[in-house]
């Protein structure tokens, strides 16, 4: 716990914020890319601990989030099949589809199975020969080795009864896509640390150069993110735009080569849906055409999906850094983690479900309140 | 879920042809594949993200992280109950 109470006690964390301040001259907005990151600067309080001017926003860089509605729906309708096993990570289950959740489906009857490890299909496959087992593969770069690795022992154990209904994304393509959008605001990014942990850092190098932003590797503790964000101001003020690596400890440009080797034997790049944001080119990964019999979209006639995203939800211009979760009218209102109507308000690492947890819905109620009010307002914070 | 989880490596092994190991996370130890970190030793200390390990870290570094995902009650994908193999009878070939 040595380096939580060095965080806690503040010195080193107040020296890097005195840092920022002394090398700021104007206001900047950069934009955390990975939803562990958020979770910590929300649950720690980081954004109001940096100096005036300097925002942080929210990005789309939570997994189960951007998972398109589709998707979600194509998953629901194969899970209800008979003699299907439907097997995801947990995170996955109560994400809200057009009609319900995997819960909803799995108190109904269907086998829906949590798993740790995309191999432990295998296991299921081998124990329920008579079973078509198929996974729910999300996530991004970090979670394609593992995925990746389903589909390859899969075809090489010539286990018929495995498929993978596959929703990559990556990340660059998305930063690109924020970045190229009218509405933009963010000038500099803090890079996911874990997703270049196997990608290594130099697909990011073109993307700064692009778009003239700076774009630093940046791991997800306290001390790293306002490293992160001194390194990307210090580059803002001195005007350059260069990939640079915060968290040197853990990764190098060139990340994990066999990881990456596997994922591109297994996957080719095609355009992916994301959730909120619609279409963007070449950004997710697609089984290759070698993998076609594991390919549950081909197996399951799942085409004709008709969806229905709840108007009240903005979880779209959350994750591209437009709006901030207290935006939103349903927020802690009619949108709770307890009932969802986003992805945003459902996984650990989405901005609603981060505020709501550390208490933010209540700050939007401050104002309106007389101090005697304001107390018992403190104390629920507290307890939250 | 986007967060790999540092842990020891206190057994490797090959099953099915893939490298396996017994790695500990705090009080709780699961199996990981190694398959991507070949080059790992029992005693090591790896990243594992979903059951797979993708880098190798340092003892200092793995407990400081492990810390941090504690605190951000980040762990509970490791509470998943383990699939046993039920009667293997395998694959629908």
């Amino acid at each position: 716990m040595k380096y939580l109470d060095e965080y806690r006690n503040g010195p080193i964390a107040a020296k890097i914020v005195d840092e920022i301040r002394r090398v700021q001259t104007r206001p900047w907005v950069l934009m955390e890319v990975c939803g562990g990151q958020t979770h910590s600067i929300v649950k720690h309080g980081l954004d109001h601990l940096l100096p005036e001017g300097i925002e942080l926003v929210h990005g789309p860089g939570c997994p189960v989030c951007v998972t398109p509605l589709e998707m979600i729906d194509k998953a629901h309708a194969i899970a209800k099949k008979p003699g299907v096993i439907f097997c995801s990570f947990g995170d996955m289950l109560r994400v809200p589809g057009s009609d319900g959740d995997l819960f909803t489906i799995k108190s109904q009857g269907g086998d829906v199975r949590v798993v740790y490890s995309p191999l432990d299909c295998l296991k299921i496959a081998r124990s329920n020969p008579d079973k078509q087992v198929v996974f729910f593969a999300i996530g991004f770069e970090t979670t394609a080795p593992a995925n990746a690795m389903l589909a390859w022992r899969a075809r090489e154990e010539g286990a018929k009864n495995v498929s993978l209904l596959v929703s990559h994304v990556l990340v660059p393509p998305a930063m690109a896509a924020i970045l190229a959008s009218p509405e933009n605001r963010v000038q500099g990014f803090l890079g996911p640390g874990h997703v270049c942990a196997v990608m290594g850092y130099s697909e990011y190098e073109p993307l700064s150069a692009r778009f003239k932003v700076p774009i630093v590797i940046t791991g997800f503790e306290p001390l790293d993110i306002l490293q992160g964000t001194l390194m990307t101001v210090r580059q803002l003020e001195e005007g350059r735009a260069v990939v640079e690596n915060e968290y040197s400890r853990i990764l190098n440009r060139d990340g994990n080569p066999t990881a990456q080797k596997l994922v591109a034997s297994v996957f080719d790049i095609g355009d992916r849906k994301w959730r909120g944001i619609g279409t963007i080119a070449q950004s997710g990964y697609r089984l290759r055409r070698e993998f076609a019999e594991h390919d549950a979209e081909r197996i399951f006639n799942v085409d004709d999906i008709d969806t229905k995203e709840p108007e009240a939800c903005i979880s779209g211009q959350i994750l591209r850094g437009i709006k901030k979760p207290h935006d939103c009218a349903a927020f802690g209102t009619i949108c709770t983690p307890q009932r969802p109507l986003g992805a945003t308000m459902v996984s650990a690492e989405g901005a609603c479900a981060a505020y709501y947890t550390y208490g933010r819905h209540l700050e939007q109620h401050r104002a309106q309140l007389g101090a005697a009010q304001l107390v018992s307002v403190e104390s629920l914070v507290g307890a939250a | 879920m986007c967060l790999a989880i540092p842990g020891k490596v206190l057994e490797a092994y090959d099953s099915r042809g893939m490298r396996m190991a017994k790695v500990q996370f705090g009080g709780i130890t699961r199996e990981a594949c190694l398959e991507y970190v070949p080059e790992t030793l029992v005693g090591d200390y790896v990243l594992v993200h979903v059951g797979f390990a993708i880098s190798r870290v340092d003892e200092a570094e793995a407990e400081r992280t492990y810390q941090a995902l504690r605190e951000l009650d980040q762990l509970t994908e490791l509470e998943t109950p383990v699939v046993e193999e039920i009667e293997p009878g395998g694959y629908r070939q």
